[in-house]
């Protein structure tokens, strides 16, 4: 867009009348995470399928990718216009999927050329669901303790192991995963593998959460082959490939935790004023204020980050204090409104809550996981400690 | 850090260099002594003038660089990093606020090149107990036929020994608005008491006692000078949280320099993940406010409206966080953080007052909250 505004004008008023066009009103302002974690629900949507085919066909589901990697090519200003103009009508991205905030990046700087050109495109066009293979029953926090044994055939891998809370795993068609190809060193000994998700030997089995969503899987490999041009990098040094996918997942899951409508219509609505026109309950209403403040000043932080990023050409590494910042705000988020909804808020079905009441109950409880997923709340403050303030490592267990 | 110009960058680092060498804290605590009664050190603020940091927010028509609020927040950073007690805050931010907002022509003619040249130190009356309470001013002003007649006492007044000009908030009559007054320090019937506080910072009480003053001493409109006032406020605070930044900002730069260097049990305490965690907790708190400090600071220069929202975010955020990392700064460093020999009560007492000023963050919060109709 260098070329000035009146060009960039234009670039604007031209997807605007596209999207106007194109974007199929059924999904104004719907949840998206819906359409990410359930691919049957997704699948059974017609406006869904069509708005994905004709996003993909702009290639703007991938707007800022290189055009030979299926994106449309577009700068940091042409891919903000097409941000800008899909929240304008309230339309998401079908392709806004783990494929595309974090393998393909990643696969970008590891990947072979074939890896690419196999890779990407479809990735770019919403037509591959991809699923993560990190965490293991023994390997949560400390992921390079995983086990799930790959052994070199000669010509292909064999993966043995199982894996846990794999987003996605029963309706995925490829998962990039971490495997142990050498026992005798912990990081040193992790290779990053790309498995076809309908080889022989995997098996998939949703675990229903404490909000009812069932999107997370266990995944158990049984002497699956895996074809030796899977191998993302070099064999035993998968753990840098994973450290940097993990940044990319981090940047993904710190956006939009300050946003959201304000609470005080509902507050008001719910727990009522007093004569003084303030909401009835002194005590929350301090709370509902230090929140907003909070979310603005985490909304203000994103927005600084992004700009020092794109002046200096790279974050500060202070990603994992961020993610920890947007966790505690989104949460807070959700305490609240359950707080104001009272007994609106913890309905769990039935014809007695409203369906946004309802919605209400799940998001709060899906909200724990943002302080799990992605590393710990613990595991950031380590990262931080370690990467961004210098501190010594901490002296191992005796 | 937000994205400098070349200017910005070059004038940040004038700055960070000046406050290293020529006002460390150690020059901070010479200064607490007093100097004839001052509690700064007017040889340093003759350097800062002579730096033309006096004159960043005044126009280039009355001698100033015109460089943006923005530009002297940087500025106001590094000094909070040391401590410097200086009127650079009070006179060239407020004080040219006050005059730039509100001033006449012929007053802003008067005053601000002399802000600018040091010659004028501006100081703003406006509190009168011991709460920031901008809403409830009872000091009493009263017509004398041609001129006014000022009453009362104003207090906490910061650099109120060093200053040689008021800006007075007083009404009219009761039940009045803001009415704003230019007064001459040297007034008669004017007294002034310094308020030696625990952050050593230049602070006065005046006294008014039959004070008289010309017509032509109202600063804005008569009764009408309380929007004006929260403007010149807000833009104090947006300054003084700056300031606070800084402060914080060196606070937990040494804090987490000892947690590198002291050994207990054998190894660094830095290794412990009790304190790791305390250390990034108080990083994530510096990242918000420094993000709030510069969008108040930036929205000042833009004029954008919700300037008074900004302000009230930043100071509530930059007192919360001041707060916690100078007390951080203390608890870390155990024993000798109780020490007067050690810096960290500095910043502990500098942060309880810088807190209190222009309206504390519990202040700010309720202030925040109302501006977004709760």
């Amino acid at each position: 867009m260098a070329e000035g505004d009146a060009q960039e004008g234009e670039f604007r008023a031209n997807v605007r009348a596209w999207m106007d066009e194109n974007f199929p009103r059924s999904l104004a302002f719907k949840n998206p995470v819906p359409y990410q974690n359930d691919a049957p629900y997704a699948e059974a949507d017609p406006d869904f399928r069509l708005w994905r085919a004709r996003l993909a066909e702009k290639r703007w589901g991938a707007p800022g990718w290189p055009v030979e990697f299926g994106g449309a090519g577009l700068d940091a200003a042409g891919v903000k216009i097409i941000n800008e103009e899909m929240a304008r009508i309230g339309a998401f991205s079908p392709m806004r999927m783990t494929g595309l905030t974090m393998l393909g990046p990643t696969l970008m700087e590891y990947g072979t050329p074939e890896q690419q050109a196999r890779h990407l495109p479809p990735i770019a066009r919403g037509e591959v669901r991809w699923c993560q293979g990190f965490s293991e029953p023994g390997a949560g926090s400390d992921l390079a303790a995983l086990q799930t044994k790959c052994i070199d055939m000669g010509d292909h891998w064999l993966v043995t192991g199982q894996k846990i809370w794999t987003s996605g795993a029963n309706h995925a068609e490829w998962c990039f995963a971490l495997v142990r190809t050498d026992t005798s060193r912990k990081q040193g000994g992790i290779s990053f593998l790309l498995i076809d998700m309908n080889s022989p030997g995997i098996d998939t089995r949703p675990i229903v959460l404490i909000s009812g969503s069932s999107h997370f899987c266990e995944m158990f490999l049984n002497d699956v082959k895996v074809p030796k041009e899977n191998l993302v990098g070099r064999v035993n040094e998968g753990w840098g490939v994973a450290k940097r996918l993990l940044q990319f997942e981090r940047d993904s899951l710190s956006e939009g935790r300050g946003e959201g409508p304000s609470l005080l219509p509902i507050a008001r609505a719910q727990v009522g004023v007093d004569e003084g026109g303030l909401i009835a309950d002194a005590d929350l209403r301090t709370r509902l204020i230090q929140h907003e403040m909070r979310a603005r000043a985490y909304t203000l932080t994103l927005q600084r980050k992004a700009a020092e990023a794109k002046a200096q050409g790279a974050g500060d590494g202070t990603v994992p204090v961020i993610k920890n910042l947007g966790s505690d705000v989104g949460q807070t988020r959700y305490e609240l409104v359950v707080e104001i909804l009272g007994d609106r808020g913890l309905g769990w079905e039935g014809e007695g809550y409203a369906a946004g009441e309802l919605e209400a109950t799940r998001q709060w409880l899906h909200s724990k996981a943002y302080s799990i997923y992605g590393g710990s709340y613990e595991i950031q403050n380590n990262i931080a400690a370690k990467r961004v303030l210098n501190l010594p490592d901490p002296a191992p267990a005796r | 850090m937000a994205v400098l110009s070349e200017e910005q960058a070059m004038l940040k680092d004038m700055a960070a260099n000046w406050a290293r060498h020529r006002a460390p804290v150690s020059a901070f605590r010479k200064a607490a002594e007093g100097h004839n009664g001052l509690r700064h050190d007017p040889q340093l603020y003759a350097e800062m003038v002579e730096m033309g940091w006096a004159g960043i927010v005044v126009p280039e028509a009355h001698g100033g660089a015109d460089f943006g609020h923005f530009s002297l927040g940087l500025i106001l950073e590094e000094l909070g990093r040391t401590l410097v007690s200086s009127p650079l805050l009070g006179s060239a931010l407020v004080g040219v606020a006050a005059l730039r907002l509100g001033g006449s022509e012929e007053k802003q003619a008067r005053w601000l090149s002399a802000i600018a040249s040091g010659e004028a130190i501006v100081g703003l009356a406006v509190d009168e107990s011991g709460r920031h309470d901008p809403g409830n001013i009872a000091f009493a002003a009263r017509s004398d036929g041609n001129g006014w007649v000022l009453e009362g006492v104003k207090a906490p007044v910061l650099d109120g020994i060093a200053a040689n000009l008021f800006i007075v908030a007083a009404r009219v009559a009761d039940g009045s608005g803001i009415t704003l007054f230019l007064v001459d320090a040297d007034a008669q019937g004017l007294s002034r008491t310094p308020l030696r506080r625990v952050d050593c910072r230049d602070a006065a009480s005046l006294l008014f006692a039959e004070v008289h003053v010309d017509g032509d001493a109202v600063l804005g409109e008569i009764d009408r000078g309380g929007a004006l006032l929260e403007r010149i406020l807000d833009r104090g605070r947006a300054g003084l949280a700056a300031e606070m930044l800084g402060s914080a900002t060196q606070a937990f730069e040494t804090t987490l320099d000892y947690l590198k260097t002291r050994v207990q049990f054998g190894q660094l305490i830095g290794s412990f993940q009790a304190l790791q965690h305390r250390a990034v907790k108080m990083l994530g708190e510096l990242e918000l406010t420094r993000s709030a400090v510069e969008a108040a600071l930036a929205a000042i220069d833009e004029d954008q409206e919700d300037v008074p929202a900004l302000a009230s975010l930043a100071k509530a955020l930059a007192g919360d966080t001041l707060r916690l990392v100078a007390g951080e700064m203390v608890q870390l460093h155990g024993g000798i953080g109780m020490t007067e020999e050690h810096d960290a009560g500095l910043y502990l007492k500098r942060a309880a007052a810088a807190d209190a000023t222009w309206g504390n963050s519990a202040f700010h919060r309720e202030r925040y909250g109302r501006l977004a109709g709760y």
